[in-house]
């Protein structure tokens, strides 16, 4: 993609909803962060595995539609963790986790049909999630994210996303956040 | 240790969740003798293939030979220990140790020996150094299991009546022996001890109260709400039974009416919903009376839990540390379902269980601050109460083993009465059933 002035505006543009959406979570204003969900949402984080040298592209994830990873899901299922978490009396989240999202090295991986018409934009980013519990619980959640955003109106939605956490062995007791 | 346990009062120390000491001596005198939990035939399939797993603490190759034998191995070089595969799975003709290249065939020879002419000739006997292999293995409807001690009673034995209640987790929906596939490993690491867990398979619904948020936004098979949805309430009219075994196993499930009808489930997904009825009906003709038991969970003493419908896996607690247990949990489905069948149920398990379920979850808090608030000086001088629903039991009524019809803690206080004995460094007769009951049985 050429560098053009309209290339580091949607670049900005991405950045800006990606903060704003890290903030929404970090905020705990879950449901408005389901509002950035589009209906057809693909959540997803693998499994990672240690495999031999050469096998990573087919081996090291479990693959998106099979089998078992952390997370395979829809809007339908992650509105329901949300609901969860407002009941009150789930107690992996009550009380709440203190949770910081940090965003970083977002990349324009992909834009549709063009940089100055953005319909689509695929973007990679870093992210390093720290959340802490209770008194002493403390867990750092550091990896890879892609996403497709689609334009709906003045911003955006997030219609697949693609977590790769840099673990084998989960070091965490739960997964009860969201990424 | 008898001091500790006092199985018949219904008192145990917290020590045993929390004290180094008594880790230790599990490690030793435990997960040395007790028949373990390895893997499942469909992860290794062809000649070759190996899943790396665990027995207590220490790492073991599941392995199918070139000539189909499976093997579990000890996960360590003869030479200087190193681990001989950090693989989690693949298939390999060879296991060569990254160290000093020693290599071993898939039936655990060690044949490679570097300089071997030079270096060894005449001293190293290649046939005394293969890699350490469990004397006790058992293949059983596609499970895996073994033991370390040559002195173990067989698999079946050890496994006496509640082998009926692995059938119902491992065998076929529609009653087929074994035919089920692992379709993924949940691994994680949490800071409970790992007893919480296995004590907690053993069938104390008395905690559903800690799942109430599931209950209350409702994401079950059809994403109903309400006390029995998480589960479609499919053992609504039946009797639920709590069920401990002299070997130290325990579970609970529901002996449905000789007339009950199926009851339909995932009602959003027809096909689904299809193949169970098709399931339920074949099943009841195929087993007949046994049919009648709907399974739910249980733990095949020590570690080796189960959900054995909704959502069907088994989950082994491995020690990982005096208050740290690694939870692998492996989940099953029939292998010949239909491609829709397999895609609902392996999201139903995604959103119910492990680290990221919606329901265990709340289970690895209650671990948690369980074992921490434990810990302390003043928490270790109050024993735990374990008195719930004494003596109310019979036995061999209306199944084999001690049974209750009401919660009880009767399946917990038989878990750690055996859990004692292995302690004690008790001989396998006492192990795995009463000598005096037995005798008067002969």
């Amino acid at each position: 993609m050429m560098r053009s002035l309209a290339w580091y505006q949607l670049r900005e543009e991405i950045e800006d909803f990606l903060y704003l959406e890290a903030d929404l979570l970090d905020q705990r204003r879950f449901k408005d962060w389901l509002d950035l969900l589009a209906e057809d949402l693909i959540y997803f984080m693998p499994m990672r595995r240690n495999v031999k040298f050469g096998q990573h592209a087919e081996r090291e994830n479990t693959k998106q539609g099979e089998g078992i990873s952390w997370f395979d899901e829809d809007k339908w299922t992650l509105g329901k963790r949300v609901e969860q978490i407002l009941t009150g009396v789930h107690y992996a989240e009550e009380p709440l986790s203190r949770v910081t999202h940090m965003v970083s090295n977002v990349r324009l991986l992909d834009v549709r049909p063009s940089v100055e018409d953005a319909q689509e934009v695929t973007a990679g980013c870093r992210f390093l999630v720290y959340q802490n519990r209770i008194e002493y619980e403390n867990f750092t959640f550091v990896g890879r994210r892609t996403d497709e955003l689609r334009r709906v109106g003045t911003s955006w939605q997030i219609a697949r996303r693609e977590i790769i956490l840099e673990q084998n062995v989960l070091l965490a007791k739960n997964l009860s956040i969201f990424f | 240790m008898h001091t500790m346990i006092d199985a018949e009062r219904g008192i145990i120390s917290r020590e045993i969740f929390v004290s180094p000491h008594c880790y230790r001596e599990e490690l030793e005198k435990l997960f040395t003798r007790a028949w373990l939990f390895i893997g499942h035939e469909s992860q290794i399939p062809d000649p070759g293939d190996f899943f790396v797993s665990r027995m207590g603490e220490e790492s073991v190759i599941l392995c199918r030979d070139a000539q189909g034998a499976v093997h579990v191995f000890l996960n360590s070089c003869r030479h200087r220990g190193m681990k001989v595969c950090r693989y989690e799975q693949g298939n390999t003709s060879l296991f060569v140790c990254p160290y000093h290249s020693w290599s071993y065939t898939t039936d655990g020879r060690l044949q490679g020996v570097p300089l071997y002419r030079a270096l060894y000739e005449g001293t190293l006997n290649r046939e005394e150094w293969s890699l350490i292999e469990v004397p006790k293995l058992a293949l059983y409807h596609g499970t895996v299991w073994a033991s370390w001690d040559p002195q173990a009673p067989d698999f079946l034995d050890y496994m006496g009546d509640a082998r009926e209640h692995l059938d119902h987790v491992v065998d076929c929906r529609d009653g087929r022996p074994g035919g089920a596939e692992v379709i993924g490993v949940h691994k994680w690491v949490f800071p409970s001890n790992w007893k919480f867990a296995a004590e907690n398979f053993l069938g104390d619904t008395y905690h559903n109260p800690s799942h109430r948020s599931v209950d209350m936004i409702g994401m079950g098979p059809s994403g109903q709400r309400g006390a029995s949805s998480r589960r479609d309430n499919e053992y609504a009219g039946g009797q639920r039974f709590w069920v401990g075994f002299p070997q130290g196993h325990g579970l609970t499930g529901a002996l449905m009416p000789a007339d009950t009808d199926y009851v339909s489930t995932y009602l959003h997904h027809p096909i689904v919903d299809e193949y169970f009825r098709h399931c339920f009906h074949e099943r009841k003709r195929r087993l007949g009376e046994k049919a009648r038991i709907l399974p739910l969970v249980g733990t095949f003493f020590p570690n080796a839990s189960y959900h054995g419908r909704q959502p069907r896996g088994i989950c082994v607690w491995h020690p990982h540390g005096p208050t740290e247990t690694e939870g692998w949990r492996f989940f099953l489905v029939d292998a010949d379902a239909p491609a829709e069948v397999k895609d609902v149920l392996r999201r139903y398990y995604m959103r119910y269980s492990g680290p990221a379920g919606m329901t265990e979850q709340d289970d690895m808090e209650n671990w948690l601050y369980a074992t921490a608030a434990s810990k302390g000086t003043i928490a270790r001088r109050y024993p735990l109460n374990y008195q719930m629903s004494m003596g109310a039991y019979q036995t061999n009524d209306p199944i084999p083993g001690d049974v209750s019809l009401q919660i009880t803690d009767q399946t917990p206080r038989n878990y750690y009465r055996v859990y004692r004995s292995y302690l004690e460094s008790a001989p396998w007769d006492v192990l795995i059933g009463c000598p005096s009951m037995r005798a008067a049985a002969e």
